[in-house]
């Protein structure tokens, strides 16, 4: 089982264990991809399947090799999430702004289509910054 | 500008061809991204943060309105309708489809363009003064020189593999504004007592994790041996240099480690036991060469002009546009127009297609249909008549790159940093927008003076940190932004790293925290007309310390 889907996060708190998500960009195009639960990729992080445990995340990872493998995808990497504000988002500021968009252009990647993480800003000094 | 010959066209042509093939068979599976990953970069197509980027190569800066325009149209169709011209005089796309960059490539060879070398352990496009020919205080045009080294060292078989990149850059006039001393190769040119041409050669120039000042090892090197002598450095570096540590593999290193007078001596060896007539750069070479960085035919005016002397007693901002972005041309009447890329709050150096276009047709119209582009991520027009510089400035400011701030305070250096770059650790962008707009381009920027920020979001220093009169450096600490500050350091004929000043601040401070340093240096200068650097080389880092660190609140890190 690849778990549940980012957008719909349960009850338990993630703080107790690490959860990760897989990520990777399309070959063809570049586009930064997230790993489902069905086992395929989406443009959307909110849509990523959340891997509980180390065991998942070594397994889905492995399957991404073999989509690597298959010429889908390039470089996957696991991106450890955590729960905010009711939602799952990554971690690292580098994995938010590559599953949002450059954060002083709103106008530009997944949060111009609608497709960043449902958590909002990271910190609240990225609220801060310029946006144009 | 050069032209390509036959020969030129036809290899830019089978190179866009061989990337078409390489493409095909990576999308294919044919070929795996490690086997596919040297070919795309020597193609400048990295895979970034978001997407594949594209680096092409705008050789010494220099680029036609054509070229302009195409740049314009490849921004609209295969991009996001905008570009980032870079520190490197180049320009970046960041979103382009790998399936669509045989087509990119060759849509730039239909203009003479192409991103060969942009990437990779191999010697990169060849930067120079971006005022080069125009210069008033020229001593003779670097650009014959930087594509002759262009020429010879493209796709150069034994500098391919080179332990690491390698880049030389060339200035010709007095003023270095090539930053020639953080290159690995830096040429300035000289005359000696007799009046010849040649140069001064500077080694082990870089900035990076490991920044160093390059070091002279000739006075005077005569133009005709330039490529010999080039060679020399380049196969001493490629057989010395370290292979086993990328961090280590910059020829900087080989410099520090080995000893300048040893390099010097094993390059001299090398040179002198050169073919002599192998590399030999005849005059008449050099001269056809010349020819093309000819400057135009520029019909005599008078030095003064009565409509920009009217223009300037009722338009303030015409006024201060005209002592910040416009600089005196060798030809009298004339003048060269530095349009900058850093409107208040926009990102430094991008450029909307609209805005490329804008300025293509004003240089068709004004400027005898050339454009540079600048190591500060500025594009400059080099040759406008005084006469129209009214009409340019208007036209400028219909398409927001009027602002008036060049050299100054919000005339910001910054790389791509996190929102775009993926070994970045801190943002860049940013953090320029917020000083932008803290000191804005109006009577505070220009009571402060002539002032150079320079912003890295790494170690990498893509963002000239180092050489920053205020260079602002960002790392990432527990998972937070937190920015390095460095103060005193110049990328000019006094070439100099700057100091780092104490502790980092937040991403939340540091803006804050240059104000107080600016704040500090308009206290303690001795008149308007000492600048930022002259007042720190003065006085040293310590006012500013006590003023971040015992005044104020101090760091937060």
């Amino acid at each position: 089982m690849l778990g549940r889907s980012a957008a719909a996060p349960s009850a338990r708190s993630f703080e107790s264990q690490m959860s990760d998500v897989i990520t990777a960009n399309r070959l063809s195009d570049g586009v930064v991809v997230f790993q489902t639960a069905d086992e395929g990729w989406s443009e959307d992080f909110n849509r990523a399947a959340v891997l509980a445990d180390q065991q998942a995340t070594a397994a889905a990872l492995a399957r991404a090799k073999q989509d690597e493998a298959g010429n889908l995808v390039v470089d996957p990497y696991a991106v450890p999430v955590e729960e905010r504000n009711g939602h799952v988002a990554p971690k690292a500021l580098r994995e938010a702004i590559r599953a949002a968009g450059p954060t002083n252009r709103r106008d530009l990647g997944k949060q111009a289509m609608g497709l960043a993480p449902h958590s909002g800003p990271r910190t609240a000094t990225e609220a801060d910054h310029v946006s144009l | 500008m050069y032209h390509y010959d036959n020969f030129d066209a036809a290899f830019v042509a089978a190179r866009v061809e061989q990337f078409r093939d390489q493409v095909a068979r990576r999308l294919s599976g044919e070929l795996t991204e490690e086997q596919f990953r040297p070919h795309r970069l020597m193609n400048g197509l990295y895979l970034q943060l978001h997407s594949y980027m594209l680096r092409v190569a705008v050789p010494y800066g220099v680029l036609s309105s054509r070229q302009m325009r195409k740049l314009a149209e490849i921004a609209r169709r295969y991009d996001r309708g905008y570009g980032h011209f870079t520190t490197r005089q180049n320009i970046q796309y960041n979103w382009p489809a790998l399936k669509d960059t045989p087509d990119i490539l060759a849509e730039l060879a239909s203009v003479e363009m192409h991103a060969i070398q942009t990437s990779g352990n191999c010697i990169r496009n060849v930067t120079a003064d971006h005022f080069s020919g125009v210069a008033h205080d020229e001593i003779a045009d670097p650009r014959p020189y930087a594509e002759i080294l262009r020429q010879w060292s493209s796709l150069h078989p034994e500098f391919s593999f080179l332990p690491r990149k390698f880049k030389v850059a060339v200035n010709g006039a007095a003023h270095d504004r090539a930053v020639i001393q953080a290159h690995d190769i830096g040429l300035q040119v000289v005359r000696n007592e007799a009046g010849e041409l040649g140069f001064s050669v500077y080694v082990g120039g870089g900035l990076g994790r490991t920044p160093m000042i390059g070091r002279r090892i000739r006075d005077f090197l005569p133009e005709r041996d330039l490529l010999a002598y080039v060679e020399a450095i380049l196969r001493v570096y490629n057989l010395e240099g370290r292979r086993d540590n990328k961090f280590k593999a910059r020829i900087k290193i080989l410099v520090h480690e080995k000893g300048v007078e040893a390099l010097h001596e094993a390059v001299e060896a090398e040179f002198a036991a050169r073919d002599p007539k192998a590399l030999d750069l005849p005059a008449r070479e050099i001269e056809r060469f010349r020819a093309f960085f000819a400057l135009p035919e520029l019909e005599p005016k008078k030095p003064l002009s009565d409509r920009v002397e009217r223009r300037k007693s009722k338009d303030g901002r015409f006024a201060s546009f005209c002592a910040s972005n416009v600089t005196p041309h060798k030809a009298p009447g004339y003048v060269v127009v530095t349009v900058s890329l850093k409107a208040i709050g926009a990102p430094p150096g991008d450029a909307s297609a609209d805005q490329m276009d804008a300025v293509a047709d004003l240089a068709e119209d004004y400027s005898h249909d050339e454009v540079r582009v600048s190591h500060e991520q500025n594009l400059i027009l080099p040759h406008v008549a005084l006469d129209d510089l009214a009409a340019v400035y208007d036209r400028l400011a219909s398409v927001g790159l009027s602002t008036p701030n060049a050299g100054g305070i919000s005339d910001i250096i910054a790389c791509p940093g996190l929102d775009y770059c993926a070994l970045a650790t801190a943002r860049s962008i940013p953090v320029a927008q917020r000083i932008a707009q803290r000191f804005g381009d109006g009577a505070r920027a220009r009571a402060i003076g002539p002032l150079k920020i320079k912003i890295s979001g790494c170690i990498n220093a893509c963002g000239h940190h180092h050489v920053g009169h205020i260079g602002i450096l960002g790392l990432e600490r527990a998972g937070e932004e937190t920015y390095q500050i460095t103060l005193g350091g110049s990328g000019d004929e006094q070439a100099a790293i700057g100091q780092i000043v104490g502790p980092g601040f937040s991403s939340e401070n540091v803006v804050e925290a240059i104000e107080t340093i600016v704040d500090t240096y308009v206290g303690l200068r001795r008149d308007e007309a000492e600048t930022f650097l002259d007042a720190f080389r003065r006085v040293g880092v310590a006012p500013f310390k006590e003023a971040l660190y015992e005044r104020s609140a101090g760091s937060d890190i």
